[in-house]
Protein backbone atom coordinates (compact mmCIF):
# COMPACT_ATOMS: atom_id res chain seq x y z
CA UNK A 1 0.00 0.00 0.00
CA UNK A 2 1.50 3.24 -0.84
CA UNK A 3 -1.52 5.54 0.30
CA UNK A 4 0.95 7.41 2.02
CA UNK A 5 1.99 9.14 -0.95
CA UNK A 6 -1.25 9.43 -2.85
CA UNK A 7 -3.56 9.41 0.09
CA UNK A 8 -5.38 12.85 -0.11
CA UNK A 9 -6.69 12.99 3.77
CA UNK A 10 -3.38 14.77 4.80
CA UNK A 11 -3.68 17.72 2.41
CA UNK A 12 -7.58 18.04 2.87
CA UNK A 13 -6.91 18.57 6.27
CA UNK A 14 -3.72 20.82 6.09
CA UNK A 15 -6.06 23.37 3.77
CA UNK A 16 -9.12 23.01 5.14
CA UNK A 17 -7.30 23.92 8.72
CA UNK A 18 -5.84 27.02 6.69
CA UNK A 19 -9.32 28.00 5.30
CA UNK A 20 -10.51 27.95 9.12
CA UNK A 21 -7.96 29.91 10.16
CA UNK A 22 -8.54 32.65 7.96
CA UNK A 23 -12.26 32.34 8.27
CA UNK A 24 -11.27 33.58 12.22
CA UNK A 25 -8.95 36.03 10.91
CA UNK A 26 -11.19 37.60 8.74
CA UNK A 27 -13.58 37.95 10.97
CA UNK A 28 -11.51 40.40 12.88
CA UNK A 29 -11.28 42.95 10.44
CA UNK A 30 -14.21 42.85 9.08
CA UNK A 31 -16.41 43.29 12.20
CA UNK A 32 -14.08 45.82 13.23
CA UNK A 33 -17.06 48.26 11.49
CA UNK A 34 -19.08 47.10 13.97
CA UNK A 35 -17.48 45.77 16.80
CA UNK A 36 -15.20 48.95 17.35
CA UNK A 37 -16.87 51.19 20.26
CA UNK A 38 -17.54 47.56 22.07
CA UNK A 39 -13.79 47.02 22.00
CA UNK A 40 -12.82 50.60 22.91
CA UNK A 41 -15.53 50.24 26.12
CA UNK A 42 -13.82 46.91 26.73
CA UNK A 43 -11.05 48.60 27.28
CA UNK A 44 -9.69 47.57 24.16
CA UNK A 45 -5.98 45.07 23.49
CA UNK A 46 -6.00 42.18 21.97
CA UNK A 47 -7.84 39.66 23.88
CA UNK A 48 -10.84 41.83 24.11
CA UNK A 49 -10.54 42.30 20.18
CA UNK A 50 -10.80 38.87 19.63
CA UNK A 51 -13.62 37.75 22.11
CA UNK A 52 -15.73 40.44 21.59
CA UNK A 53 -15.38 40.07 17.11
CA UNK A 54 -15.44 36.49 17.27
CA UNK A 55 -18.91 36.30 19.57
CA UNK A 56 -20.57 39.69 18.39
CA UNK A 57 -24.38 39.36 18.30
CA UNK A 58 -24.89 40.54 14.73
CA UNK A 59 -21.86 39.99 12.79
CA UNK A 60 -20.90 41.00 9.08
CA UNK A 61 -18.71 37.88 9.32
CA UNK A 62 -19.86 35.60 11.95
CA UNK A 63 -17.20 32.73 13.29
CA UNK A 64 -17.43 29.44 12.54
CA UNK A 65 -17.75 27.92 16.17
CA UNK A 66 -20.74 30.90 16.67
CA UNK A 67 -22.87 29.48 13.28
CA UNK A 68 -22.46 25.52 14.31
CA UNK A 69 -23.73 27.14 17.80
CA UNK A 70 -26.83 28.92 16.00
CA UNK A 71 -27.48 25.74 14.43
CA UNK A 72 -26.96 23.39 17.25
CA UNK A 73 -29.32 25.70 19.60
CA UNK A 74 -32.05 25.80 16.47
CA UNK A 75 -31.80 22.06 15.88
CA UNK A 76 -31.83 20.66 19.59
CA UNK A 77 -32.95 23.25 21.72
CA UNK A 78 -36.02 24.02 19.96
CA UNK A 79 -38.90 21.42 19.43
CA UNK A 80 -38.59 20.74 15.82
CA UNK A 81 -42.57 21.08 15.26
CA UNK A 82 -41.97 24.94 15.89
CA UNK A 83 -41.30 27.45 13.24
CA UNK A 84 -38.08 28.93 14.82
CA UNK A 85 -36.54 25.43 14.34
CA UNK A 86 -34.02 24.49 11.69
CA UNK A 87 -34.93 21.36 11.38
CA UNK A 88 -38.73 22.44 10.31
CA UNK A 89 -36.65 24.10 7.76
CA UNK A 90 -35.05 21.39 6.44
CA UNK A 91 -38.16 19.42 6.19
CA UNK A 92 -39.89 21.38 4.20
CA UNK A 93 -37.15 21.73 1.87
CA UNK A 94 -36.37 18.28 2.07
CA UNK A 95 -39.66 16.95 1.31
CA UNK A 96 -39.99 19.45 -1.84
CA UNK A 97 -36.53 18.20 -3.13
CA UNK A 98 -37.45 14.84 -3.05
CA UNK A 99 -40.79 14.89 -4.55
CA UNK A 100 -39.01 16.92 -7.28
CA UNK A 101 -36.23 14.17 -7.25
CA UNK A 102 -38.73 11.67 -7.86
CA UNK A 103 -41.30 13.20 -10.21
CA UNK A 104 -37.78 14.61 -12.73
CA UNK A 105 -36.20 11.41 -12.58
CA UNK A 106 -39.20 9.65 -13.92
CA UNK A 107 -40.03 12.00 -16.47
CA UNK A 108 -35.81 12.09 -17.44
CA UNK A 109 -36.11 8.54 -17.93
CA UNK A 110 -38.80 8.21 -19.55
CA UNK A 111 -37.78 10.64 -22.13
CA UNK A 112 -34.48 8.74 -22.54
CA UNK A 113 -36.77 5.73 -23.36
CA UNK A 114 -38.93 7.33 -25.98
CA UNK A 115 -35.90 9.13 -27.27
CA UNK A 116 -33.84 5.98 -27.36
CA UNK A 117 -37.01 3.78 -29.36
CA UNK A 118 -37.75 6.96 -31.78
CA UNK A 119 -35.61 8.34 -34.31
CA UNK A 120 -37.68 11.51 -34.93
CA UNK A 121 -38.14 12.52 -31.05
CA UNK A 122 -34.71 11.76 -31.04
CA UNK A 123 -34.60 14.88 -33.13
CA UNK A 124 -37.67 16.68 -32.22
CA UNK A 125 -37.14 16.39 -28.89
CA UNK A 126 -33.20 16.38 -27.80
CA UNK A 127 -32.47 19.95 -29.05
CA UNK A 128 -35.14 21.18 -27.41
CA UNK A 129 -33.84 19.42 -24.22
CA UNK A 130 -30.79 20.84 -24.55
CA UNK A 131 -31.99 24.73 -25.22
CA UNK A 132 -34.39 24.41 -22.33
CA UNK A 133 -31.51 24.28 -19.78
CA UNK A 134 -29.85 27.43 -21.18
CA UNK A 135 -32.85 28.69 -20.37
CA UNK A 136 -32.03 30.07 -16.31
CA UNK A 137 -34.88 28.41 -14.90
CA UNK A 138 -34.13 29.53 -11.08
CA UNK A 139 -34.81 32.85 -12.50
CA UNK A 140 -38.31 31.92 -13.34
CA UNK A 141 -39.01 30.29 -10.11
CA UNK A 142 -40.62 33.36 -8.69
CA UNK A 143 -43.20 33.57 -11.57
CA UNK A 144 -43.78 29.91 -11.80
CA UNK A 145 -44.65 29.86 -7.53
CA UNK A 146 -47.13 32.83 -7.74
CA UNK A 147 -48.74 31.57 -11.63
CA UNK A 148 -49.38 28.10 -9.72
CA UNK A 149 -50.25 29.72 -6.47
CA UNK A 150 -53.06 31.60 -8.26
CA UNK A 151 -54.19 28.81 -10.02
CA UNK A 152 -54.93 27.15 -6.45
CA UNK A 153 -51.35 25.50 -6.69
CA UNK A 154 -49.39 26.08 -3.43
CA UNK A 155 -46.93 24.89 -0.80
CA UNK A 156 -44.82 21.81 -1.73
CA UNK A 157 -45.87 21.32 -5.54
CA UNK A 158 -44.49 24.51 -6.68
CA UNK A 159 -41.29 23.96 -5.62
CA UNK A 160 -41.14 20.32 -6.18
CA UNK A 161 -42.00 21.36 -9.61
CA UNK A 162 -39.13 23.56 -9.98
CA UNK A 163 -36.71 20.69 -8.93
CA UNK A 164 -38.04 18.53 -11.16
CA UNK A 165 -37.76 20.58 -14.06
CA UNK A 166 -33.67 20.88 -13.17
CA UNK A 167 -33.52 17.20 -12.45
CA UNK A 168 -34.83 15.91 -15.62
CA UNK A 169 -31.95 17.06 -17.81
CA UNK A 170 -29.11 14.99 -16.50
CA UNK A 171 -31.06 12.09 -16.10
CA UNK A 172 -32.23 12.04 -19.58
CA UNK A 173 -29.13 13.02 -21.01
CA UNK A 174 -27.22 10.29 -19.13
CA UNK A 175 -29.93 7.66 -19.53
CA UNK A 176 -30.24 8.16 -23.70
CA UNK A 177 -26.19 7.72 -22.67
CA UNK A 178 -27.08 4.48 -21.24
CA UNK A 179 -29.71 3.15 -23.08
CA UNK A 180 -27.54 3.31 -26.29
CA UNK A 181 -24.17 1.67 -25.01
CA UNK A 182 -24.27 -2.24 -25.06
CA UNK A 183 -22.48 -3.11 -28.00
CA UNK A 184 -24.08 -4.21 -31.25
CA UNK A 185 -22.97 -8.00 -30.54
CA UNK A 186 -25.24 -7.90 -27.89
CA UNK A 187 -28.15 -6.16 -29.46
CA UNK A 188 -27.69 -8.72 -32.54
CA UNK A 189 -27.51 -11.38 -29.62
CA UNK A 190 -30.77 -10.32 -28.23
CA UNK A 191 -32.41 -10.49 -31.96
CA UNK A 192 -31.18 -14.13 -32.18
CA UNK A 193 -33.01 -14.65 -29.06
CA UNK A 194 -36.63 -12.90 -31.03
CA UNK A 195 -36.28 -10.80 -27.96
CA UNK A 196 -38.93 -7.76 -28.46
CA UNK A 197 -37.91 -4.11 -27.76
CA UNK A 198 -39.66 -4.15 -24.42
CA UNK A 199 -37.60 -7.22 -23.25
CA UNK A 200 -34.18 -6.08 -24.92
CA UNK A 201 -34.98 -2.47 -22.97
CA UNK A 202 -35.46 -4.36 -19.44
CA UNK A 203 -32.90 -7.44 -19.92
CA UNK A 204 -30.16 -5.64 -21.81
CA UNK A 205 -30.27 -2.03 -21.96
CA UNK A 206 -32.08 -0.58 -18.75
CA UNK A 207 -28.81 -2.81 -16.92
CA UNK A 208 -26.03 -1.41 -18.80
CA UNK A 209 -27.23 1.95 -17.94
CA UNK A 210 -27.61 1.54 -14.81
CA UNK A 211 -23.95 3.26 -14.05
CA UNK A 212 -24.71 6.11 -16.26
CA UNK A 213 -28.29 6.50 -13.88
CA UNK A 214 -26.45 7.07 -11.02
CA UNK A 215 -24.00 9.68 -12.23
CA UNK A 216 -26.65 11.47 -13.15
CA UNK A 217 -28.54 11.20 -10.34
CA UNK A 218 -25.51 12.43 -8.16
CA UNK A 219 -25.67 15.78 -10.05
CA UNK A 220 -30.02 15.81 -10.31
CA UNK A 221 -30.62 15.36 -6.40
CA UNK A 222 -27.98 18.43 -5.54
CA UNK A 223 -29.73 20.93 -8.39
CA UNK A 224 -32.39 19.66 -6.96
CA UNK A 225 -32.15 20.74 -3.62
CA UNK A 226 -30.60 24.21 -5.28
CA UNK A 227 -34.04 24.51 -7.00
CA UNK A 228 -36.08 23.84 -3.86
CA UNK A 229 -34.29 26.41 -2.27
CA UNK A 230 -34.19 29.18 -4.29
CA UNK A 231 -38.37 28.28 -5.33
CA UNK A 232 -38.45 28.93 -1.48
CA UNK A 233 -37.15 32.93 -1.82
CA UNK A 234 -39.82 34.41 -3.06
CA UNK A 235 -42.62 32.56 -0.94
CA UNK A 236 -41.80 34.44 2.25
CA UNK A 237 -42.96 32.70 5.39
CA UNK A 238 -44.16 29.31 4.10
CA UNK A 239 -41.38 27.54 5.59
CA UNK A 240 -38.28 26.09 4.18
CA UNK A 241 -34.35 27.21 4.26
CA UNK A 242 -34.81 29.04 1.13
CA UNK A 243 -37.62 31.34 3.27
CA UNK A 244 -35.41 31.52 6.24
CA UNK A 245 -32.58 33.03 4.07
CA UNK A 246 -34.69 35.53 2.69
CA UNK A 247 -36.21 36.29 6.71
CA UNK A 248 -33.18 36.29 7.78
CA UNK A 249 -31.75 38.86 5.22
CA UNK A 250 -34.68 40.88 5.10
CA UNK A 251 -34.58 41.89 8.83
CA UNK A 252 -30.76 41.95 9.02
CA UNK A 253 -30.29 38.42 11.13
CA UNK A 254 -26.82 37.35 10.15
CA UNK A 255 -26.62 34.02 12.07
CA UNK A 256 -29.89 32.91 10.30
CA UNK A 257 -28.86 33.10 7.08
CA UNK A 258 -25.22 31.59 8.05
CA UNK A 259 -26.95 28.76 9.49
CA UNK A 260 -29.24 28.29 6.87
CA UNK A 261 -26.75 28.02 4.22
CA UNK A 262 -25.30 25.10 6.38
CA UNK A 263 -28.05 23.53 6.97
CA UNK A 264 -28.44 23.24 2.66
CA UNK A 265 -24.92 22.23 2.71
CA UNK A 266 -24.98 19.91 5.11
CA UNK A 267 -28.18 18.72 3.57
CA UNK A 268 -26.42 18.76 0.23
CA UNK A 269 -24.14 16.13 1.75
CA UNK A 270 -26.28 13.80 3.12
CA UNK A 271 -27.74 13.72 -0.52
CA UNK A 272 -25.07 12.73 -2.46
CA UNK A 273 -23.83 10.61 -0.17
CA UNK A 274 -26.78 8.62 0.11
CA UNK A 275 -27.37 8.44 -3.78
CA UNK A 276 -23.62 7.60 -3.42
CA UNK A 277 -24.22 4.54 -1.24
CA UNK A 278 -27.05 3.27 -2.84
CA UNK A 279 -25.18 2.88 -6.30
CA UNK A 280 -22.87 1.29 -4.35
CA UNK A 281 -25.03 -1.26 -3.11
CA UNK A 282 -27.19 -2.05 -6.31
CA UNK A 283 -23.90 -2.16 -8.78
CA UNK A 284 -23.02 -4.73 -5.69
CA UNK A 285 -26.43 -7.15 -6.06
CA UNK A 286 -26.56 -6.58 -10.32
CA UNK A 287 -22.67 -8.16 -9.95
CA UNK A 288 -21.03 -5.43 -11.97
CA UNK A 289 -18.71 -4.84 -8.99
CA UNK A 290 -17.09 -6.93 -7.07
CA UNK B 1 -29.20 23.60 -45.04
CA UNK B 2 -27.46 20.24 -43.55
CA UNK B 3 -28.35 21.92 -40.26
CA UNK B 4 -31.70 22.73 -40.91
CA UNK B 5 -33.03 19.78 -42.34
CA UNK B 6 -31.44 18.30 -39.47
CA UNK B 7 -33.28 20.41 -37.08
CA UNK B 8 -36.56 20.04 -38.83
CA UNK B 9 -38.05 18.23 -36.73
CA UNK B 10 -37.27 19.97 -33.35
CA UNK B 11 -38.69 23.20 -35.34
CA UNK B 12 -41.60 21.89 -36.24
CA UNK B 13 -42.14 20.74 -32.74
CA UNK B 14 -41.09 24.14 -31.18
CA UNK B 15 -43.48 26.08 -33.22
CA UNK B 16 -46.40 23.76 -32.59
CA UNK B 17 -46.01 23.74 -28.50
CA UNK B 18 -46.20 27.94 -29.69
CA UNK B 19 -49.47 27.53 -31.16
CA UNK B 20 -51.12 25.10 -29.05
CA UNK B 21 -50.36 27.54 -25.88
CA UNK B 22 -52.07 30.83 -28.30
CA UNK B 23 -54.71 28.16 -28.91
CA UNK B 24 -55.13 27.57 -25.92
CA UNK B 25 -55.03 30.77 -23.98
CA UNK B 26 -57.60 31.93 -26.40
CA UNK B 27 -59.95 28.68 -26.10
CA UNK B 28 -60.00 28.33 -22.28
CA UNK B 29 -59.81 32.20 -22.34
CA UNK B 30 -57.39 31.96 -19.77
CA UNK B 31 -56.87 35.33 -18.09
CA UNK B 32 -53.21 36.61 -18.90
CA UNK B 33 -52.75 37.29 -15.87
CA UNK B 34 -52.16 33.52 -15.37
CA UNK B 35 -50.49 32.75 -18.41
CA UNK B 36 -50.21 35.35 -21.55
CA UNK B 37 -50.31 33.90 -25.02
CA UNK B 38 -47.15 34.21 -27.25
CA UNK B 39 -48.26 37.50 -28.87
CA UNK B 40 -49.00 38.95 -26.17
CA UNK B 41 -45.17 38.49 -24.97
CA UNK B 42 -44.27 39.42 -28.09
CA UNK B 43 -46.26 42.65 -28.50
CA UNK B 44 -44.71 43.07 -25.04
CA UNK B 45 -40.86 42.53 -25.99
CA UNK B 46 -41.09 44.70 -28.95
CA UNK B 47 -42.95 47.55 -26.63
CA UNK B 48 -40.18 47.49 -23.83
CA UNK B 49 -37.35 47.00 -26.06
CA UNK B 50 -35.64 50.24 -24.01
CA UNK B 51 -36.24 49.19 -20.93
CA UNK B 52 -35.19 45.28 -21.50
CA UNK B 53 -32.56 46.31 -22.86
CA UNK B 54 -31.40 49.02 -19.71
CA UNK B 55 -32.20 45.40 -17.54
CA UNK B 56 -29.74 43.49 -20.00
CA UNK B 57 -27.14 46.36 -19.63
CA UNK B 58 -27.26 46.40 -15.61
CA UNK B 59 -27.58 42.52 -15.33
CA UNK B 60 -26.14 40.91 -18.31
CA UNK B 61 -23.17 43.69 -19.81
CA UNK B 62 -22.37 44.50 -15.64
CA UNK B 63 -22.47 41.39 -13.69
CA UNK B 64 -22.94 38.22 -15.26
CA UNK B 65 -19.84 38.95 -18.04
CA UNK B 66 -17.33 40.51 -15.51
CA UNK B 67 -18.44 38.08 -13.06
CA UNK B 68 -18.10 34.49 -15.56
CA UNK B 69 -14.97 36.11 -16.58
CA UNK B 70 -13.32 36.42 -13.39
CA UNK B 71 -14.97 33.48 -11.84
CA UNK B 72 -13.33 31.27 -14.53
CA UNK B 73 -9.50 33.18 -14.31
CA UNK B 74 -9.23 32.05 -11.15
CA UNK B 75 -10.46 28.97 -11.31
CA UNK B 76 -8.44 28.78 -14.15
CA UNK B 77 -5.28 29.84 -12.00
CA UNK B 78 -5.66 28.06 -9.11
CA UNK B 79 -5.64 25.20 -11.52
CA UNK B 80 -2.51 25.98 -12.75
CA UNK B 81 -0.78 26.27 -9.42
CA UNK B 82 -2.92 22.87 -8.19
CA UNK B 83 -0.86 21.55 -11.18
CA UNK B 84 2.39 23.04 -10.48
CA UNK B 85 1.63 22.27 -6.44
CA UNK B 86 0.69 18.81 -5.94
CA UNK B 87 -0.54 19.22 -1.88
CA UNK B 88 -2.63 21.94 -3.23
CA UNK B 89 -4.27 19.23 -5.65
CA UNK B 90 -4.84 16.47 -3.35
CA UNK B 91 -6.03 19.43 -0.98
CA UNK B 92 -8.16 21.30 -2.94
CA UNK B 93 -9.70 18.54 -5.47
CA UNK B 94 -11.78 16.83 -3.03
CA UNK B 95 -12.93 20.53 -1.51
CA UNK B 96 -13.71 21.36 -4.96
CA UNK B 97 -15.73 18.56 -5.67
CA UNK B 98 -17.51 18.71 -2.06
CA UNK B 99 -18.28 22.39 -3.03
CA UNK B 100 -19.81 21.93 -6.17
CA UNK B 101 -22.30 20.23 -4.90
CA UNK B 102 -23.63 22.96 -2.60
CA UNK B 103 -26.28 25.24 -3.00
CA UNK B 104 -24.11 28.05 -3.55
CA UNK B 105 -26.54 30.25 -4.52
CA UNK B 106 -27.48 30.47 -0.76
CA UNK B 107 -24.54 33.25 -0.30
CA UNK B 108 -26.55 35.82 -1.86
CA UNK B 109 -27.95 37.02 0.58
CA UNK B 110 -24.82 37.60 2.67
CA UNK B 111 -22.63 39.09 0.14
CA UNK B 112 -25.77 41.68 -0.59
CA UNK B 113 -25.30 42.03 2.65
CA UNK B 114 -21.57 42.45 2.94
CA UNK B 115 -21.39 44.70 -0.74
CA UNK B 116 -24.70 47.01 -0.40
CA UNK B 117 -26.85 46.57 -3.61
CA UNK B 118 -25.10 47.27 -6.73
CA UNK B 119 -22.66 45.43 -9.37
CA UNK B 120 -20.53 44.16 -6.54
CA UNK B 121 -22.62 41.31 -4.47
CA UNK B 122 -23.49 39.82 -8.04
CA UNK B 123 -20.10 39.73 -9.30
CA UNK B 124 -18.57 38.01 -6.08
CA UNK B 125 -22.16 35.74 -6.23
CA UNK B 126 -21.33 34.63 -9.82
CA UNK B 127 -17.56 34.31 -8.83
CA UNK B 128 -18.05 32.06 -5.81
CA UNK B 129 -20.08 30.04 -7.93
CA UNK B 130 -18.21 29.77 -11.19
CA UNK B 131 -14.68 29.20 -9.48
CA UNK B 132 -15.17 25.30 -8.40
CA UNK B 133 -16.69 23.86 -11.51
CA UNK B 134 -13.67 25.70 -13.66
CA UNK B 135 -10.98 24.54 -11.07
CA UNK B 136 -12.03 20.82 -11.07
CA UNK B 137 -12.93 20.62 -14.97
CA UNK B 138 -9.58 22.29 -15.63
CA UNK B 139 -7.20 20.67 -12.87
CA UNK B 140 -8.91 17.11 -14.89
CA UNK B 141 -7.75 18.89 -18.23
CA UNK B 142 -4.68 18.79 -17.33
CA UNK B 143 -4.01 15.76 -16.36
CA UNK B 144 -5.61 15.01 -20.21
CA UNK B 145 -2.24 14.64 -22.30
CA UNK B 146 -0.71 11.28 -22.77
CA UNK B 147 2.61 10.15 -21.37
CA UNK B 148 3.61 9.46 -24.62
CA UNK B 149 3.46 13.04 -25.64
CA UNK B 150 4.84 14.24 -22.10
CA UNK B 151 7.63 11.93 -22.34
CA UNK B 152 8.00 13.57 -26.17
CA UNK B 153 8.32 16.75 -24.92
CA UNK B 154 11.01 16.29 -21.80
CA UNK B 155 13.11 14.86 -24.49
CA UNK B 156 13.08 17.74 -26.35
CA UNK B 157 14.59 19.26 -23.55
CA UNK B 158 11.17 21.37 -22.85
CA UNK B 159 10.22 23.06 -19.17
CA UNK B 160 6.86 23.17 -17.24
CA UNK B 161 6.13 26.57 -19.06
CA UNK B 162 6.26 25.27 -22.94
CA UNK B 163 4.87 21.50 -22.54
CA UNK B 164 1.87 23.92 -20.56
CA UNK B 165 1.40 25.98 -23.60
CA UNK B 166 2.05 23.89 -26.74
CA UNK B 167 0.72 20.44 -24.76
CA UNK B 168 -1.24 20.43 -21.79
CA UNK B 169 -2.97 23.39 -22.24
CA UNK B 170 -4.42 22.53 -25.48
CA UNK B 171 -4.75 19.20 -24.26
CA UNK B 172 -7.04 20.71 -21.57
CA UNK B 173 -8.76 22.72 -23.57
CA UNK B 174 -12.02 20.66 -24.28
CA UNK B 175 -12.36 20.22 -20.35
CA UNK B 176 -12.23 23.97 -20.31
CA UNK B 177 -14.89 24.94 -22.64
CA UNK B 178 -17.07 22.25 -20.68
CA UNK B 179 -16.16 24.48 -17.62
CA UNK B 180 -17.21 27.98 -19.05
CA UNK B 181 -20.53 26.41 -20.91
CA UNK B 182 -21.86 24.95 -17.32
CA UNK B 183 -20.34 28.62 -15.74
CA UNK B 184 -22.83 30.59 -18.39
CA UNK B 185 -25.22 29.05 -17.32
CA UNK B 186 -24.53 29.22 -13.59
CA UNK B 187 -23.78 32.94 -13.84
CA UNK B 188 -26.81 33.65 -15.57
CA UNK B 189 -28.69 31.99 -12.45
CA UNK B 190 -26.36 34.00 -9.85
CA UNK B 191 -26.82 37.63 -11.60
CA UNK B 192 -30.65 37.05 -11.65
CA UNK B 193 -31.16 35.27 -8.45
CA UNK B 194 -28.68 37.51 -6.44
CA UNK B 195 -30.98 40.44 -7.44
CA UNK B 196 -34.22 39.00 -5.83
CA UNK B 197 -32.34 40.44 -2.60
CA UNK B 198 -31.49 43.95 -2.19
CA UNK B 199 -33.13 47.22 -3.34
CA UNK B 200 -31.89 47.48 -7.09
CA UNK B 201 -35.08 49.31 -9.36
CA UNK B 202 -33.80 47.94 -12.19
CA UNK B 203 -32.12 44.43 -13.61
CA UNK B 204 -33.64 41.12 -15.37
CA UNK B 205 -34.26 39.35 -11.97
CA UNK B 206 -35.87 42.73 -10.02
CA UNK B 207 -38.31 42.56 -12.69
CA UNK B 208 -38.97 39.14 -12.68
CA UNK B 209 -39.50 39.45 -9.15
CA UNK B 210 -42.05 42.74 -9.27
CA UNK B 211 -43.41 41.62 -12.48
CA UNK B 212 -44.56 38.45 -10.75
CA UNK B 213 -45.82 40.15 -7.74
CA UNK B 214 -47.51 42.64 -9.47
CA UNK B 215 -49.23 40.35 -11.75
CA UNK B 216 -47.58 42.18 -15.20
CA UNK B 217 -46.52 38.40 -16.18
CA UNK B 218 -46.48 39.63 -20.16
CA UNK B 219 -43.26 41.35 -18.95
CA UNK B 220 -41.64 38.78 -16.80
CA UNK B 221 -41.87 36.73 -19.84
CA UNK B 222 -40.30 39.22 -22.15
CA UNK B 223 -37.52 38.89 -19.47
CA UNK B 224 -37.25 35.49 -19.81
CA UNK B 225 -37.52 35.74 -23.63
CA UNK B 226 -33.96 37.77 -22.93
CA UNK B 227 -32.64 35.16 -20.53
CA UNK B 228 -33.18 32.21 -22.95
CA UNK B 229 -32.02 34.10 -26.01
CA UNK B 230 -28.70 35.49 -24.06
CA UNK B 231 -28.13 32.02 -22.36
CA UNK B 232 -28.38 30.34 -25.56
CA UNK B 233 -26.33 33.07 -27.43
CA UNK B 234 -23.57 32.68 -25.05
CA UNK B 235 -23.63 28.51 -25.41
CA UNK B 236 -23.69 28.82 -29.38
CA UNK B 237 -20.65 31.21 -28.98
CA UNK B 238 -18.82 29.00 -27.05
CA UNK B 239 -19.29 26.20 -29.11
CA UNK B 240 -18.44 28.11 -31.97
CA UNK B 241 -15.63 29.00 -30.49
CA UNK B 242 -14.76 25.69 -28.76
CA UNK B 243 -14.27 23.96 -32.27
CA UNK B 244 -12.13 26.30 -33.69
CA UNK B 245 -9.88 26.13 -30.56
CA UNK B 246 -10.36 22.63 -30.48
CA UNK B 247 -10.29 21.36 -34.08
CA UNK B 248 -8.45 17.99 -33.61
CA UNK B 249 -10.55 16.75 -31.02
CA UNK B 250 -11.75 13.65 -32.71
CA UNK B 251 -15.73 14.61 -32.06
CA UNK B 252 -15.15 17.65 -34.83
CA UNK B 253 -13.07 15.41 -37.28
CA UNK B 254 -14.47 14.67 -40.12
Amino acid sequence: MKTDRNSSAMPVAVISFALLVIWYAAAIPMNAVVAQTKIAEAGGGLLNTLAISWNFGRPVLPAPHQVLAEIWRTVFLIEPWKVKSLLFHCWVTLSSTLLGFVLGVALGIGLAIAIVHSKLLNKALLPWIIVSQTIPILAIAPMIIVVLGSMGLTGLLPKSLISMYLCFFPVTIGMVKGLTSPDIFHLDLMRTYNASKSEILWKLRFPAAVPFLFTSLKVAIAIALTGAIVGELPTGAQGGLGSRMLVGFNFGQTMQVWSALFAGSILAALLVYGVGQTEKRVLQVMGTKP
Amino acid sequence: MKTLRENFPAIILGFAVLAFWEFAVRVFAISPILLPPPSAVWARFMMSLPLLGEDFIETILKAMVPGWTLGCAAGLLAALVCDRLPFFRRGLLPLGNFVSVLPLVGVAPIMVMWFGPGIAPKVAVIVIMTFFPMLVNATAGLQASGHLERDLMRSYGSNWIQTLLQLRLPAAMPFIFNALKINSTLALIGAIVSEFFGTLVVGMGFRIQTGSGSQSLDLVWAEIVVAAITGSVFYGLLTLFERRVTFWHPSYRR
